[in-house]
């Protein structure tokens, strides 16, 4: 046995090569996380384009792809766009075009990619298009905990939810011919957990990319509405198509077992925690779903034969509420709505248990000794100088004027600077600051990172110029999207240009380095901004620590 | 055979690296890995764990559950606290005692011991002081990963084979430095037994 290691951007992807049988069977299985998994699906299943924005748990899909010998060898796209809707836009002008594309985000980053997203449905597709949706319960790096699902059921297209990392391959993989197959883009939803949790996934065949070719229809893409509502017919008769896929799929599973008092539906990754309860053997019978719509046929047999009925879902009650009317014909059906599962957050083993009724270990109480440990800014971060300069300059305005954005500056809401007030969604400081200025608000300042500033910052600046509002726009610039863990920033370098080509006047966009000794710099340009009537964009500009310290690594390597 | 174990330690710490090497021992010996690890928001200086699962049996859950976890390895003392929920009833911790001291009401050190040496199981080590004494602070994760080995249900040696295929590209200085730091760790949890 061989194996070898190396290190990528300080993550590690560890390629092993199992016993001399998979070798003499010429099998490869690579220890991939969830992301991973996904991103070499696509590549053996024939992707010729990926497109995203980075967002935990998302990232890594991207950041595999971008390191792969084997994506660059092929000539596979794998830049990183502006924005979400970018993306999705990107890859169904590849699928236009023939080909296969993916286009990759958290679940937030749906709601930014979705006129186009539902309007991919209408449009159906050329080559496969698959969009992985990759969702938060429990916020471990989100603002809420929005089910993507539900975009996908109300978009009417197939949704593949894996269990595991070697589904989560699996379904990149075939993918794109369940999309071509029935001219739909398909939904790939997975949780943080799959994403970011690690095992041994074997590989498939390689598939070629599909060649060029334009759409049959060549009026296919054009949604004006008399195309649109004959693309939208085709859509509603394809559902018959496409709930005989969930039936026959299979992801989707009947388990029987003896004890028929509880039939359980166990959605994606809940069906390893219910299985992690019974080692594999469940005693009641289960319809393991992992492609949606819901197989019919199976919950059909569940409801004939079973009491009562258990649902397991990572996330928002979307099952559930399906199958509440279906199996309420006298059969109680438990799960989030009830209480029998929190209502919110993600699952696990311990919650699922009790929700079986199974004996858990008498809960220990965490020692009082322990204390919260908060992410911070890093020290010698540049959003650290220019939160100083801020709260210095604005005390003798008065507190709870500053509308900020998503990135590592959100961390400015907690101690030691408590300098924000607000974080909404992508590009929302400009946009609060305008509408809290026009309700009298003066000054308000918005504080907004580079790479969210291409974004989504960008038109609401322009709102700005239009009816001059008295804002002052900080956008402290660290070069990167550092949040994520450091991809490149469309802002790099443009900033400048951009505000002025807005219709910033020149005069009222300034420039400092955030530092320390430049204290007295940034408060003197914060305090003249703060006193103009009009819009004023301030750039803080000096890069992210960790890329800094990242790229000095590599140039001593080199 | 199955080990579940839960790293804990402040984002940076090097407990991937830890979970890295395990990881390849395990695959190693054929058996099956699920390494549940933290991207994100609290890789900026919060507390971050993995869990990580390794058995001959195929593994279900991602996550260890409550009660479950055979050993909890921290790289900081206060974050083996955080995680007791998750230990069995005769269940290891093996901690560091170094604390990571990155907020402004960060207890009292000799506080925290006092908690942990309550514990039935446990293997309490100075390993930042441990890898100095070797010639690098930076091998203090790897003196830890080296006091969790007696735990692990996978000898030395291939935990050893592991470390070295992961410190390889950086140079046989390195990989002798943590080889020695693995040892360390190894031996000391051993004279504790």
């Amino acid at each position: 046995m061989s194996y070898e290691c190396f290190f990528i951007a300080q993550k590690l992807y560890i390629f092993v090569e199992l016993s001399e049988t998979r070798k003499k069977l010429n099998m490869q299985k690579l220890l991939l996380l969830g992301d991973e998994a996904i991103a070499q699906g696509a590549i053996d299943g024939g992707i010729s384009g990926f497109y995203a924005y980075p967002g935990t748990p998302s990232t890594e899909i991207m950041e595999y792809a971008q390191h792969s010998k084997e994506v660059a060898d092929k000539g596979i796209q794998c830049t990183w766009s502006a924005n979400e809707k970018t993306a999705v836009e990107s890859a169904i002008g590849m699928s236009y075009a023939g080909k296969r594309a993916m286009a990759q985000m958290k679940h937030v980053g749906v709601n930014v990619a979705a006129d186009a997203f539902v309007n991919a449905a209408v449009t159906g597709v050329n080559g496969g298009f698959v969009i992985v949706a990759a969702d938060d319960p429990s916020m471990h790096s989100s603002q809420n905990e929005q089910d993507s699902r539900f975009y996908g059921d109300f978009a009417l297209i197939p949704i593949l939810e894996p269990s595991n990392q070697q589904e989560a391959y699996d379904m990149a993989y075939n993918g794109f011919e369940i999309s071509e197959k029935y001219n739909v883009p398909v939904m790939l939803r997975i949780t943080t957990r799959l994403a970011h949790s690690r095992a041994g996934v074997e590989l498939k065949n390689k598939k070629n990319q599909n060649t060029l070719s334009l759409p049959e229809d060549p009026r296919q893409f054009v949604l004006l509405p008399a195309i649109a509502r004959r693309n939208y017919k085709k859509l509603l008769e394809m559902q018959k198509q496409i709930q005989e896929a969930s039936n026959n799929s299979k992801y989707n599973q009947y388990i029987d077992g003896p004890d028929k008092k509880i039939g359980i539906v166990a959605c994606g990754i809940g069906f390893n925690y219910l299985m992690e309860n019974f080692d594999g053997n469940c005693p009641y019978p289960v319809v393991k779903i992992s492609q949606y719509p819901i197989p019919e046929n199976h919950l059909r047999k569940l409801r004939n034969e079973c009491e009562s009925i258990l649902i397991l879902e990572d996330g928002q009650p979307l099952v559930e509420r399906q199958l509440r009317s279906f199996f309420n014909e006298g059969k109680k059906v438990h799960g989030r709505f009830d209480g029998t599962l929190p209502r919110d957050g993600e699952l696990d083993p311990t919650i699922v248990a009790k929700a079986l009724g199974l004996h858990v270990p008498p809960e220990i109480k965490i020692s009082d000794v322990v204390k919260m440990r908060p992410p911070s800014l890093c020290m010698g971060c540049g959003h650290r100088d220019v939160y100083s300069a801020l709260n210095e300059v604005l005390k003798p305005y008065g507190e709870g004027r500053v509308f900020s954005d998503i990135g590592c500056y959100t961390l400015g809401a907690l101690p030691p600077f408590n300098a924000i007030n607000s974080t909404v969604d992508m590009g929302a400081s400009i946009t609060m600051a305008i509408g809290a200025a026009d309700a009298g608000l003066v000054p308000s300042v918005a504080v907004i990172g580079d790479s969210t500033f291409t974004h989504s910052g960008m038109t609401g600046l322009l709102d700005a110029v239009i009816k001059n509002s008295p804002i002052v726009v900080i956008i402290s610039d660290n070069s990167t999207t550092g949040m994520t863990g450091g991809q490149d920033s469309h802002a790099k370098g443009r900033i400048f240009d951009i505000c002025k080509g807005l219709g910033v006047h020149p005069d009222h966009i300034r420039t400092f380095i955030p530092l320390k000794k430049n204290h007295e710099e940034a408060v003197k340009i914060l305090q003249e901004e703060l006193a103009y009537n009009g819009v004023s964009v301030v750039i803080p500009q000096r890069e992210c620590i960790q890329t800094a310290a990242k790229s000095k690594k590599a140039a001593k390597k080199a | 055979m199955r080990t579940d174990i839960i790293l804990g330690g402040v984002g940076g710490q090097g407990i991937l690296t830890i979970a890295a090497a395990i990881g390849l021992a395990a695959v190693n010996n054929n058996l099956y890995l699920k390494q549940a690890e933290v991207h994100g928001m609290s890789q900026r200086g919060g507390d971050v764990q993995s869990n990580l699962r390794i058995s001959d049996k195929p593994i279900f859950s991602d996550l260890i559950p409550k009660g479950g976890a055979d050993i909890i390895l921290a790289v900081e003392p206060m974050e083996a606290l955080r995680y007791l929920p998750y230990l069995k009833k005769d269940g290891y911790v093996i901690t560091n005692t170094e604390p990571f001291n990155n907020i402004p009401d960060y207890p009292e050190v000799e506080n925290i011991l006092k908690e942990i040496e309550k514990l039935p199981h446990k293997i309490i080590l100075d390993a930042d002081k441990m890898a100095k004494d070797i010639g690098s602070a930076r091998a203090s994760n790897i003196v830890m990963l080296g006091a969790a080995t007696p735990f692990l249900g996978l000898p030395l040696e291939e935990i050893e084979k592991g470390v070295k295929a992961l410190f390889e590209k950086k140079g046989e200085d390195i990989v002798e430095m943590n080889i020695k730091a693995l040892k360390a760790g190894y031996d000391f949890a051993k004279s504790k037994l």
